[in-house]
């Protein structure tokens, strides 16, 4: 128990026990230097939380800084707990990407069920009605019994949670490689809509103004979080268990519905939510964009366990917790409001005008540091970079392009992969539908949620294409931010905004530290181009496992407009007859596609090539014949190239399959996965205005008979196969791979 | 009509009910929180779905201790509609209302999914406006829908016509297909699917919408043997 005594701060220095919170020597030295003696224990525990990577962003800083974040309808950006985006009529949407990946890795379900907890409160905390969950997950192939445990567990943990508390999982992406079988991603996104004059801002302001905590009592659990996500994972890991916490979506919802009413009390004047650092983090940083102090007494603190000491529960990552600040005096009309849902709200401190957190626990200062310093002050680290040679190497090698003798069989292998295979079994356990205002369900190429009363839609969408990162990060983060566009043009909606999820190995090796300089580059030039501002996200670096980092994996999630409900397009072809146009040429581009890892087990080359100028363009004509209604369906190629995505758009078409007939060489046309393409299908009516409208090759038409058949220009079949087989292999393949024995 | 959708702590699919009913169905309605003992000014009933009170202990086990489960005794009591779907068929069931329990799905997985329904019972309050036989699509979204009853009760709810829904698929293990269920009396319905959800044909199904206009025909037509 705790009654064990904590260290005295001479120990804390002469034993370097700041070493085990992952504090350095020299930032140890800093921190002394800073508050002017040595930190006793729990000051040392406040210092090492708030200067992680995780809080601090002490090495990705000087990256981010890279990332345009403004733009005339940008509302908030980074900084506060989720981006602002207005879409007119006074409406605003609120969204943000957080990363959950190590508690993932060590306990799944409850990992990935906290993701999504936190990911809501930031959302819900800036006065916002969350409408919408996506997700993004990367997991080792599924053939080990320890990937399929992690796999099921983050999915049945995911569905736990949002199922639970009642907003629909829309959308999302899963890719499956070997540079993530001991470190799993679990990515979580929420979008919130929220009316412009209900926004509110994590701040303590009002010297003399109330501190009040609501929600769960803190316990022991999750203590050092923040700390262990900006650790490597190794087979110690596990003696971490005690660092991941413990959802209750229940009580998230009664704090959810407590909150937003508390919105419309003007006696709350600054709300955060308990995170990543818990007290610790709300309380300074409220205080630091305030310019203000707090005073805290911990024996206030609500506290599920006894005998907590105030380092415990500062550190606490308890779940389901938000600080608020209110006038003054009125403190009772907090309580009345929350009483509705069986919570309390008690005050446990007050803002000072000092810049300090002070912290008292029976009758004794326990900690008093400058909140600046706890909040703004951490190192910033430019660490070096160094080109790997693996680059090199790739850039050097000349194309080679994978050799395929059966088409029809290779179509079946592709669709079988579990990348591009049917993520069915995963979303059959997502409520979508709740809230009853998904109109394009999982499964197409962004989800589409209309927003009730309106005329209005959002498409939400999540994508990144780790390999063509990891062989070009440059490339590759461009590729990233143009095919999430891709995706909410092809549903019909313009691009607002994106918040990533920069997920990285370990910074301190020069090689990790060019791939996020470079893949930020990358993301920041296509944000620029394709007028999508980064309003917000998250860093988790340290992903790796044993020394091996995973493929630099920036997910990038999407929010884009839809105008009108009639702009709502979705990928299935929609009647025989129909026209299927290409947008863009295939080029011998196999560089980290599914056909090479198919024919080779592994990937290497060149990343293909991206123009943004060319994406802007095709993007803006696409969505301009949207518009203008003689689009039937949309969909972009990705992983797979043309013959997938044909596929793809016959699957959930009832009855219909498809003719088309490409020109150039075989295999290329076929499999590449050249960017910047599109494939989409067009009433016969609407030919001529299509074709004004949009650069396009007509490739053939939407037919009734249920084949998937493409032929070369002398006419001879590269593929021909029933729908339903094409079907069957793309469905069956994660639950078969999940049933086969490893 | 007049209906009350009552809100337990962890509802939540009570705003997609109300959207229904006065955006779809064109009725009036009102929430009403679980801690309410009279709903006497209404005249239909409804239990929405979601995880009240976190489906701690068992699904609707705590819900059903709640003030308003009074009150809704009293209305069935009366002869007024009373529609759970989901969770409020699993409360419905935990109050005794309805016979018959829920056990978890049969691969234990939540299940979120359009589904076929078959109309087996076209001449009760909830089915007036469906032809008997007629397949329906309505989405389910649960992880405990597998009903369960001993073969006594099963021949009864048999006898006297009170399965109203079967699932054309059987999702979840369910005893005999059942998808919905009523009361002798003919004037509970409890039901997995939710109906709420297939009232506008941008979300996929509007089939639910006549179950909702089969309540508010049969009301009229008895208040109107009443009032005359």
């Amino acid at each position: 128990m705790s009654l064990l005594l904590e260290p005295s701060p001479e120990l804390v220095k002469s034993e370097k026990i700041y070493r085990e919170m992952g504090l350095s020597d020299e930032e140890f030295a800093l921190i002394e230097s800073i508050i002017g003696r040595t930190p006793n224990y729990t000051e040392t525990g406040l210092f090492s939380v708030m200067w992680s990577e995780h809080c601090s962003y002490k090495n990705s800083k000087p990256v981010l800084k890279k990332f345009p974040v403004t733009g005339e309808k940008v509302l908030q950006g980074p900084g506060e707990g989720a981006g602002i985006v207005d879409i007119g009529d006074n409406q605003a949407v609120v969204f943000k990407i957080e990363s959950h990946n190590h508690p993932s890795a060590i306990e799944p379900y409850q990992g990935a069920a906290t993701g999504v907890g936190g990911i809501i409160r930031d959302v819900f905390s800036m006065g916002a009605r969350p409408i919408a969950l996506l997700n993004s997950l990367r997991f080792g192939e599924l053939t080990t019994p320890r990937v399929k445990y992690l796999f099921e567990e983050v999915v049945a943990g995911i569905a736990g949670y949002g199922n639970c508390i009642g907003i629909p999982t829309v959308g999302g992406e899963i890719q499956f490689d070997p540079s993530y079988e001991g470190n799993p991603l679990v990515n979580a996104m929420c979008v919130g809509l929220i009316n412009h004059e209900d926004i509110k801002k994590g701040q303590a302001t009002g010297v003399g103004n109330t501190v009040m905590y609501i929600g769960a009592k803190t316990g022991r659990d999750g203590i050092h979080g923040a700390t262990f996500a900006s650790e490597e994972l190794s087979e110690d890991s596990d003696a971490k268990r005690p660092a991941v916490q413990v959802g209750d979506p229940f009580m998230e919802k009664l704090l959810l519905e407590a909150c937003l009413e508390l919105v419309n009390c003007d006696a709350m004047v600054g709300i955060q939510d308990m995170g990543a650092a818990g007290l610790t983090s709300s309380s300074a940083e409220m205080a630091s964009k305030a310019g203000s102090g707090i005073e805290m007494n911990l024996d206030l603190v609500p506290q599920r366990e006894t005998g907590m000491t105030g380092y415990e529960m500062m550190l606490s990552e308890s779940q389901e917790r938000m600080l608020i600040v209110v006038e003054k005096g009125r403190e009772q009309e907090i309580q009345d409001i929350v009483d509705k849902y069986d919570l309390e709200a008690v005050a446990i401190g007050v803002v000072t005008d000092d810049k300090r957190l002070r912290l008292l626990h029976k009758g004794e200062v326990i900690a008093d540091v400058p909140v600046d310093a706890l909040a703004e002050d951490a190192p910033v680290y430019h660490k070096p970079s160094a080109e790997p040679a693996y680059f090199r190497e790739f850039q050097a090698m000349e194309v080679e392009v994978p050799k395929v003798e059966d088409y029809n069989k290779a179509l079946v292998d592709l669709l079988s992969q579990p990348t591009i295979a049917s993520k069915e079994w995963v979303y059959d356990q997502y409520d979508y539908m709740v809230r009853t205002n998904t109109v394009v369900a999982p499964g197409s190429d962004a989800a589409v949620v209309r927003i009730r009363g309106t005329k209005k839609a959002l498409a939400m969408t999540t994508d990144c294409n780790s390999r063509y990162l990891y062989l070009d990060p440059l490339v590759g983060g461009k590729i990233a931010v143009s095919e999430a566009a891709r995706n909410i043009v092809c549903s019909g909606g313009e691009p607002l905004a994106i918040t990533d999820n920069l997920n990285f190995g370990n910074p301190e090796k020069p090689e990790i530290f060019w791939q996020i300089e470079q893949a930020a580059d990358g993301i920041s030039e296509a944000c620029r181009v394709l007028n999508a501002p980064v309003i917000g996200g998250n860093v988790s670096l340290y992903n790796e496992t044993n020394g091996v980092a995973i493929y630099p994996t920036p997910v990038i999630g999407m929010v884009g407009l839809i105008t009108d409900p009639s702009h709502i397009t979705t990928q299935e072809f929609k009647q025989a007859g129909d026209l299927i146009y290409l947008i863009g040429e295939a080029k011998a581009e196999f560089g980290g596609s599914e056909l090479q890892k198919l024919v080779y087990g592994k990937i290497f080359g060149q990343a293909p090539v991206l123009d943004l100028e060319i994406e802007s363009e095709r993007q803006t004509s696409l969505l301009s014949a949207i518009r203008a209604g003689v689009v039937a369906s949309a969909h972009d190629l990705a992983e797979g190239g043309l013959a997938v995505a044909l596929a793809e758009s016959t699957f959930s078409a009832k009855g219909l399959g498809a003719r088309v007939t490409v020109k150039g060489e075989a295999l290329a046309e076929l499999f590449s996965e050249t960017q910047s393409r599109f494939l989409v299908s067009v009433k016969p009516e609407n030919k001529e205005r299509f074709e004004q409208l949009v650069a396009a090759t007509l490739i053939g038409e939407v037919t009734s008979k249920e084949d998937v058949v493409i032929v070369n220009s002398e006419g001879n079949e590269l593929i021909n196969k029933p729908v339903e087989e094409l079907r069957a292999a793309w469905k069956g393949a994660i639950p078969c791979l999940l049933n086969s024995k490893a | 009509m007049k209906f009350a959708v009552i809100v337990f702590p962890g509802s939540n699919c009570d705003v997609d009910m109300y959207h229904a009913i006065k955006d779809e169905l064109g009725e009036e309605v009102e929430y009403v929180w679980h801690d309410e003992d009279n709903l006497d000014s209404f005249d239909g009933i409804l239990l929405p779905g979601g995880f009240s009170y976190g489906d701690y202990l068992r699904t609707g086990a705590i819900a059903r201790f709640s003030n308003v489960m009074n009150a809704i005794v009293k209305a069935a009591e009366e002869g007024k509609p009373v529609l759970g779907v989901c969770n409020g068929f699993q409360i419905l069931l935990e109050a005794g209302l309805l016979p018959g329990a829920m056990r978890r799905n049969q691969d234990l997985k939540f299940i979120c999914r359009p589904t076929e329904l078959v109309v087996e019972n076209n001449e009760t309050y909830f089915s007036a406006a469906y032809e008997k036989g007629e397949v329906i699509q309505i989405p389910i979204a649960h992880g405990e829908g597998n009903y369960y009853c001993d073969e006594e009760t099963l021949s009864l709810l048999e006898k006297n016509n009170q399965i109203v829904f079967k699932y054309n698929s059987n999702p979840n293990g369910s005893l005999s297909d059942i998808a919905g269920i009523m009361n002798e009396k003919g004037n509970v319905l409890g039901m997995m699917p939710h109906p709420e959800r297939a009232v506008d044909a941008i979300l996929g199904s509007a089939d639910g919408l006549k179950l909702f206009k089969s309540i508010v025909k049969q009301w009229r037509l008895s208040t109107n043997v009443v009032t005359s």
